[in-house]
């Protein structure tokens, strides 16, 4: 069995967003570059399922679409313990567009599991994963918060309102994973870090497809008004305050 | 240009998100010219299903059948754009919550149209078609075009105002032909009676400025005294105080309610991330240089030992005379 974790490289969370003076792109300048924290999370849990399934599953491999400048990210995953990366060498300008790309690596180089973490940290997208699997018309399992390898079949939990459900589907399936998945991401040993250098990074063309959406412009949000105190000693005046003035209470 | 809008229903019922998802596919079908049309799968009631008219839905889609007892994305993703495409809708609409994340997607490649994820305004034009969303978890506001003529948005939570605006409707069962679903359920776990920290309009969280998971007591009284749902930051969590089914933060839950109380928690930016589309954030900390206080509209320094349990009179106070 083969999984396939799909990795975002992302802006650090704790980066200052600036824009760039025409208001059309965000200035990218000295950002440190991440692998997404979901897409961390989940490649730590396919780590862990391969170790634990005896051989069973025998290969991990990475994939991210992206220019040449995106590699340092894919060798951290790689360092990290993936098998092998891939790289669909173009600029990721929509979901669409990505998951479209990946599909068509996938139709040549099937998986079983392939995972997408819920969301990517820098346009918030949500929908890789479930595009990809509707591109290869196989299931996908949104909100998973645990996966886990039963005899030969990946079971998973899939959070719902007020609980979860277990769900096993027919492979290739997409889980789109969530919190819950892995509690904290693998940090690469020096060992790996040395192995990532010798693992493949296999860089692939990208066939021809129309992005379906465009980021025209961007603003800063408005700075919110400062927060009002309210006395230790006079809470009912924050009642009051809640009641008559934000009319949420 | 109609607006397909897919309301979920829980149990054959309709939520505030439901109501507000319908306001907003009105005023953009109004924008456009054309109609909102609902649509919903699962039995529901037909005076429920006449709520969604109060809100300015024309037409009521029901799906009905074992097929689409469990939620299995494929098939609910292929009714929503078969019913689309079925009613001459070019703009599909749904939440931007669990089930719309996992539908949406699909429904997208399905009639070849981009989608906006989270968009928390009507369109700002039509030609070109252009909505807002946040980007950079808040941090950035994003204008997104779709270029495409099919078009699929989902709604952030809370960012549109309920408005009734009640119109004639129909209501219509919808025969989707269900494909044989890939995905298996085997199990469900679920509790019923306890309220949604999700759905909750007031929530009540706390971190580790509650310096013990014993002394949860005054917190859980003060979320009872206003009907709200509990919740913790991460360090709680993963000290075991609370269960992990109440941390909220960029990689927990994502909440939007009204009133979101912030007791004892610094505000990381990972916290803040996942709490700050409520409407109203207050804060209680020591440290009047927590970085909580940014991000709340109203704040209180001093020790929740003292402050709390005047919270939980005062509210009860309040709760007495309104």
């Amino acid at each position: 069995m083969k999984i396939l974790v799909c990795i975002s490289n992302v802006p650090d969370t704790t980066t200052k967003i600036k824009l760039n003076g025409d208001q059309k792109s965000v200035d990218m300048t000295g950002v440190q570059w991440v692998i997404n924290p979901w897409d961390e999370l989940a490649l730590t849990r396919a780590m862990e399922l391969k170790e634990q399934s005896g051989g069973k599953i025998d290969k991990i491999t990475v994939i991210t679409v992206g220019e040449k400048t995106v590699e340092p990210t894919l060798r951290k995953a790689l360092a990290v313990g993936a098998d092998n990366a891939v790289r669909i060498d173009t600029v990721p300008t929509d979901d669409y567009y990505v998951a479209a790309q990946i599909a068509e690596y996938l139709k040549k180089e099937p998986y079983e599991l392939i995972i997408t973490g819920i969301e990517s940290s820098d346009y918030n997208g949500s929908a890789v994963g479930g595009m990809l699997a509707e591109f290869l018309d196989a299931p996908s399992i949104s909100s998973v918060s645990n996966i886990s390898f039963e005899g030969d079949a990946f079971v998973m939990k899939k959070a719902i309102d007020g609980g979860n459900e277990t769900v096993t589907a027919d492979t290739p399936m997409v889980a789109v994973v969530q919190k819950g998945i892995a509690i904290d991401p693998r940090i690469p040993a020096m060992r790996g870090i040395m192995m990532a250098r010798k693992k493949p990074l296999l860089v692939e063309a990208p066939v021809e497809i129309e992005a379906l959406t465009e980021f025209v412009n961007f603003e800063m949000p408005k700075p919110k008004p400062p927060v009002k105190m309210v006395d230790a000693e006079n809470v009912a005046e924050l009642f009051r305050l809640l009641h008559e003035e934000a009319k949420v209470l | 240009m109609s607006v397909l809008v897919y309301t979920e229903n829980w149990d054959g019922k309709f939520k505030k998100s439901s109501f507000e998802l319908v306001s907003y596919a009105h005023a953009m079908s109004g924008q456009a010219g054309g109609e909102a049309i609902a649509l919903t799968i699962g039995e529901v009631a037909n005076e429920e299903l006449e709520k969604l008219a109060q809100y300015g839905a024309t037409k009521v889609l029901s799906i009905v059948g074992d097929a689409y007892k469990e939620m299995d994305a494929a098939l609910y993703a292929q009714a929503v754009a078969a019913a689309a495409q079925a009613n001459g809708c070019e703009i599909v609409l749904m939440a931007n919550n669990n089930e719309g994340k996992g539908i949406a997607p699909r429904v997208a490649v399905k009639l070849k149209a981009g989608l906006v994820s989270g968009a928390t305004a009507l369109a700002q034009s039509f030609d070109p078609f252009v909505v807002r969303k946040n980007v950079f978890n808040g941090k950035a506001i994003g204008y997104q075009q779709i270029k495409s003529a099919n078009k699929v948005v989902t709604l952030a939570q809370n960012s549109f105002e309920i408005m009734e605006n009640p119109v004639a409707f129909v209501a219509e069962i919808f025969d989707a032909d269900a494909a044989e679903s890939k995905t298996n359920v085997s199990a469900v776990d679920k509790v019923t009676d306890k309220l949604l920290l999700t759905d909750a309009e007031i929530v009540v969280s706390g971190g580790r400025g509650m310096k013990s998971g014993d002394n949860w007591g005054p917190l859980e009284e003060l979320a009872n005294v206003l009907g709200a749902a509990t919740a913790c930051s991460r360090p709680v969590s993963d000290e075991g105080w609370r269960s992990h089914e109440e941390h909220v933060g960029q990689t927990g839950k994502i909440i939007a309610p009204d009133v979101y109380f912030a007791l004892g928690i610094s505000g990381a930016i990972q916290h803040i991330a996942g709490v700050s589309s409520s409407k109203v954030i207050v804060a209680v900390n020591t440290d009047p240089e927590a970085p909580v206080f940014e991000a709340a509209d109203y704040g209180i320094i001093g020790d929740l030992k003292t402050v709390l349990p005047r919270m939980v009179e005062e509210a009860k106070a309040f709760k007495a005379n309104s």
